[in-house]
This record gives structure tokens, sequence and C-alpha cells, in this order.
């Protein structure tokens, strides 16, 4: 009781919630320019959809900028890597995934997802102790050396994959739609949508309720003190780094699926988006990443669906007014 | 001196070094037979303005841009078009470069104006985006740049290799349109890199390099940072325009693959961080590095990678494969960032054998 009156007592900075209404106001203003209501929700899901997935591997480099200072160039790379080992599993055991039960399907499916996040974690620890570590605190290095890695990620999946586009068949459980009178919901569409929102929740919760979060918040505040008092800062951020690099792997293997295909300019293509996420959401913000996600996803939908020669680059164009409205992003976090 | 605007070389294995590169390049045509030679040299020549350009804004002002080949391309795709549109004579030539170095120009202060007020890393990942934007879009206007074949064109009658000047040979050499081409590369580049030169040198390049080191101090001392940052950007865009339009009348074609792709961009960057961070010397020694490297190794690997192949070796002959050129390269990237990353210009400078 006196803990709640101690923080009470605590002025609360005022909550910003415009960025917030933001999806919501679009997606209302489409609702008569898309015109039929079935459309309208097929595209709404959509877009909720590819926004959890992109925040999904977005998150990983906000949080990684945000908390670290570090700018990840590469974190494409694990995207890719991802949907790469995603394929290791889903490919041989196609039997399993392609059989009529829910439970057989996510029976490999789980795996698929742990076994990624978890090599892509490792290279995450690789390559935050090879290529990151040495170039601390310098920006210029850090964008030339995690670019380097990229390439040499990116070729290496080459070599060791062919350069071919391997197909990745969703597991038959979760092909095909919910119907709801003419309404149409892809039930990976919805599954998308719980991991993404989960993960969110997750992330929130442990920034925001956790001891580590709070000791990596403090970290971001203020380096030196966190580590005068005695915790070793270096080990939770390199955990930061394999956390977001793991989230990298697990939405490029959601990525794969959803596009039913994997190739290796996967990691190239994504990291241009996942840029612009972070930039709209504001760098190191996970709130303003997961809108940035959700608001770049229904412009493409949208987008897509009423101009489509606008689609290439209506994200271009989202970035720009966002800029315009907040120079540093939906939320900025970084005092830098 | 004078004509390097007071700033030598200032080491004597790197005056040899560039004067054994610049000797060579002048003397490709005549010493080094066959279209190949002719080929790499004249893509050296490009590359080193092209590359002196992009120091401009990496090494002197320290702003990490990937937009450098999206102002390249606007330079090759301005030839290439006013050239298959209007047809193979001067006043397309001029078209171009009227057309083409305003556009890149505005572009440019587009850029810079909305992105250099942010953060160097927001600026970073804003370009990236520019420049994909722009690929995406080269690719799918085809009506206008041929989308993804490009555009193929013929040059005014002078610049032809049929065109033959002295009569049939001189010393046993040509003398053609080709070379004429040639030395008109060689000449705009080498004009473009001192003009570079003379920038970095004035008043003007000394406010960049102090808002690279410390961009608020700069600015404590009155200095209006980002009209300066502007400026660079401005200026670093129409060299790389004009350095584009060089490339694609040397090609006689203009694609996406020749000038715009990413590829390129890691290329030029890998260029800078070999040749050395702020030299503009650096450039030159960089691009000649790499370009060689780039048509002689690829053979070598090539070679290398059957000899894997015969022996029977696992993964080997796919890394090592020609078209795996790139997992090299980033490889020589990060080690080259890692271990010299003052590049050859400044380990030269410092003397072999000294600490850093």
């Amino acid at each position: 009781m006196s803990e709640l009156a101690v923080t009470d007592a605590l002025p609360k900075p005022k909550r910003d919630i415009a960025p917030l209404l933001l999806p919501i106001v679009l997606a209302i203003v489409m609702i008569p320019l898309v015109g039929s209501a079935s459309s309208w929700v097929t595209l709404t899901v959509a877009s909720l959809a590819m926004g959890m997935m992109i925040f999904i591997m977005a998150s990983g480099l906000t949080l990684v900028f945000g908390l670290m200072d570090v700018l990840n160039f590469g974190h494409g790379a694990f995207i890719a890597v991802g949907a790469y080992v995603g394929t290791l599993v889903l490919l041989p055991l196609a039997s399993w995934a392609q059989a009529d039960s829910l439970l057989t399907n996510l029976a490999v499916l789980v795996p698929a997802a742990i076994l990624s996040m978890g090599v892509t974690g490792a290279l995450g620890l690789v390559v935050e102790r090879v290529l990151v570590l040495p170039v601390y605190g310098q920006h210029l290095k850090q964008i030339l050396m995690t670019t380097g890695g990229l390439i040499v990620a990116e070729q290496t999946l080459y070599a060791l994959f062919g350069p071919q586009i391997i197909p990745l068949p969703l597991p038959s459980a979760l092909r095909g739609s919910f119907i709801l009178g003419d309404i149409a919901m892809s039930k990976y569409r919805l599954l998308a949508m719980l991991v993404g929102f989960a993960i969110f929740i997750a992330i929130e919760l442990v920034l925001n309720r956790t001891k580590i979060g709070l000791l990596i918040r403090a970290g971001v505040e203020n380096r030196e003190m966190v580590e005068a008092l005695g915790y070793r800062i270096r080990r939770l951020f390199l955990g930061v780094f394999m956390t977001g690099s793991a989230l990298a792997g697990l939405g490029g293997v959601m990525w794969g699926l959803y596009r039913e295909q994997v190739h290796a300019s996967l990691g190239d293509e994504l990291t241009v988006l996942v840029f612009i996420v972070v930039i709209i959401g504001g760098l190191g913000s996970i709130t303003g990443c997961f809108i940035g996600a959700i608001l770049v996803a229904m412009v493409a939908n949208y987008g897509g669906f009423l101009v489509p020669k606008l689609a290439l680059v209506s994200n271009i164009l989202l970035m720009v007014a966002v800029l315009m409205w907040r120079p540093r992003g939906l939320y900025a976090v970084t005092s830098r | 001196m004078m004509i390097l605007s007071g700033d030598p070389p200032r080491s004597r294995a790197l005056s040899i070094l560039l004067a054994v590169i610049i000797l060579a390049l002048l003397a490709t045509p005549f010493i080094f037979p066959g279209a190949k030679a002719l080929n790499v040299a004249a893509k050296i020549c490009i590359f080193a303005a092209l590359v002196a350009s992009y120091d401009l804004l990496l090494g002197y002002t320290g702003s990490v841009s990937f937009a450098h080949t999206m102002f390249y391309g606007i330079g090759s795709y301005a030839i290439a078009i006013a050239l298959y549109g209007l047809g193979p004579n001067w006043t397309a030539v001029a078209v171009a470069v009227a057309a083409g170095l305003p556009l890149a120009l505005l572009l440019a202060l587009a850029i810079g104006l909305f992105s250099l007020r942010v953060e160097a890393i927001f600026f970073a990942m804003i370009t990236l985006a520019v420049a994909s934007a722009f690929l995406v879009l080269a690719s799918q206007l085809s009506w206008l740049t041929g989308g993804e074949d490009g555009r193929s064109f013929q040059l005014p009658e002078l610049l032809r290799p049929g065109t033959v000047f002295i009569g049939k040979e001189w010393f046993g050499f040509p003398i053609n349109g080709r070379i004429l081409t040639y030395y008109l590369v060689l000449t705009a580049c080498a004009l473009m890199i001192l003009a570079l030169l003379r920038v970095v040198n004035s008043p003007f390049g000394r406010v960049l390099q102090a808002i690279r080191e410390n961009r608020f101090r700069a600015e404590a001392l009155g200095y209006r940072t980002v009209f300066h940052l502007t400026y660079a950007n401005c200026i670093a865009a129409v060299i790389a325009a004009c350095a584009g339009m060089l490339n694609a009348l040397w090609l006689r074609y203009a694609g996406p693959d020749t000038s715009l792709a990413f590829s390129i961009m890691l290329d030029i960057l890998l260029m800078v961080v070999i040749g050395g961070m702020g030299t503009i010397y650096g450039a030159i020694i960089g691009a000649a590095i790499f370009i060689l490297a780039q048509n002689y190794l690829q053979a070598l690997m090539s070679i290398a990678s059957s000899a894997a192949a015969d022996a029977g070796l696992p993964l080997l002959p796919g890394l090592l494969h020609p078209d795996r050129w790139l997992l090299w390269l980033g490889l020589l990237f990060i080690a080259s960032v890692y271990f010299f990353p003052t590049g050859v210009v400044g380990r030269l400078r410092n003397k072999p054998g000294a600490a850093r």
C-alpha cells in the first residue's frame, strides 16, 4: 500500500496517445474508400498480420539500438538465417506438416520456430562478440562492420543452399480461412496476429514489470551508474542482442511461411522495411515500433488495393509524412 | 602543388604508388592490348571519381549515405534516356547534362535538408530507404528506363569505335573514337578529383572536418552545420551524377545492375575503406586495387573452385565459386575495418611498422 502511495506522489509524464490512435483512425478512414465491408475486413486482418510479423523482426533491431546504441545493419541476415533454419525442420518433416491434424502440424512448426530462434540467437552471440564488441560507441564502424556481416551471411546462405527459391508450403491445418458470413479471415494470418501480439505484450511486461527490464532501462539512461551499482551490464546487453537476433529468426520463419517461399535475398528486402518501421516508430521505442509496423503494413495493403502503382513507394511516403510530423519518430526513447 | 590544392600525398611510397597508377591509366591504350584492359582502366577512372565524391561524405563529414548510387544512376540514366530518345548526337548529351545534374542536385538538396537535421544514424537508414525506393522505381517505370533490361544506345559519331582518326594505325595502335572516349573519361575524372581536392582543402572543407570531429562544437563556433552538410551532400551528388554519365557513355548502356544495384554501393563503401577515409587520394588507390581484384581475382577463384571440386572437397567449391565473390568481399570489408581502420593511405602516411 505504501509503495503505491510513493509512486502516486511522483508526477507522471503525460501519456502521448496520438500515435496510438493513428492506425485506428487510418483503418476507419479506409472504410468508405475501400467500399465493401468484406474486403475492408480482409485487408485489415492482412495488415494486422503482416504488421505483427514485421514487428517481431523489427523489435529486435529497435531493442538493440535503443538499449545498446548499436545500429545493426546486419539484422536482415538474422531474418534470412532464421527462415532457412526453419526450412531445415519443415521440409524433411513435410509429411507431418502436411498431415490433416493441427496438433501434428504444430509438432513440426513449434520445433522449427524454436530451432531457428536458437540458431539465430547463438549467431547473435557470435556476431556481438566478433563484430560489434570492437566497435561499441562508433556508429560509422558499426554500420560498416555489420554491413560486412550481412554480405557474408547472405553469400554463405547462397553457397550452402544454392541461389534458387525454396518453396515452403504452409502446414495444411493453417491453410484456408475461417468464413464468417461473407468475410474470410485467413487462418495463418490470425495465428501470426496472435503470436505477434503475444510477443509485444511479453516485451512490454519484461521491460516494465521485471527487475531485468528495470536494469535494462536504467542501463540505457546511465550505463556507468548501473555498472557502478555492481550489475554486469555487458552481459545483460549481450542477452538483449541475442534476444533481438532470436526474434529476427522467428520473424524470418513466419515471413517465409507467409510468403510460402524462402530466398537468401529475403534479408535484403526486409532490412529496408524493418528500418523504415524502426525510423517511423522512433529509435528504441517498442510501442513506436509496434505502431510503425502496423502502419507500414496498412499502407502497403490498403495502398496496394486502392492505388497499386503507389504501393511501390508507399513506405517511403509514409516515413516522410511521419517524420514531417515528428522528426524523431512517433515515440523517441533515446536522448541521443 | 597548386594543382593538388596544397595537399600533396605526404608520403614517398604513396606518391610512387599514385604515380604508377596514374601513368598506367594514361598509357593503358598503348601498353595493355585488348578491350578488357581498357574497360578495367575506364572503370578505375570512373570509380576513383565516384569514390572520391563519396569520401567527401563519409570521410570528411562522417555521414554514412546509402544513396550515392542513386545519384550515380541518375547520371547514367540521364545520358541513356536522352541519347536513346533524341538519337546519337551532342544535343542529346547536352540535354542529359542539363537535366540530369539539376535533378541530382535537387534530390540531394531534398534528402539533405530533410534528413541531415536528424542524427547520423537516421541519415544512413533514410538514404538506404530512399535508394531502394529509387531502384524499385527505375525497374518499374519500364517505358522510361527500360525496366530490368536497361537502355542501350548509340554514341555520337565522334566517340564511336568505328571512327578512326590519324590514318589507320599509330605505332601499331589504332586511334579511334573508343580511345577518344577513354581519354574523355580519364580527363573528366581527373578534373573531378582535383576539384574535390580543392573543396576539401578550402575553408569549407575544414569546417566539414570540424563537423565530423565534433558537430556540437562546430555549431557552437557559429557554423551553420546543416547548411555545410547539405552543400557537401549536393557537391557529392553532382559529382556522382557526372561519374554516372561517364559510365553510361563508356558502356553505351545504363541499367539497374550497372548503376543502381546495392552491390555497387557496397563496392564504393569498401573502396573508401580500403583506400583510407578522409583522404581523396585513398579513392584512387581503393578503386584501383578493388577493380583490379574484382576483374582478375574472379578468374583465379573459378580455377580454385574447380580444383577444389576435382579434389572432392566438400563445401569449398561452393564457397570459391566466382559468383560468391561478394562473400570474400564481405570478409575483406570486416577485416579492413578491423585491421586497417585508416586504409592504405593512412598506413603509408604513418610509416609502416609504427603503432596504429
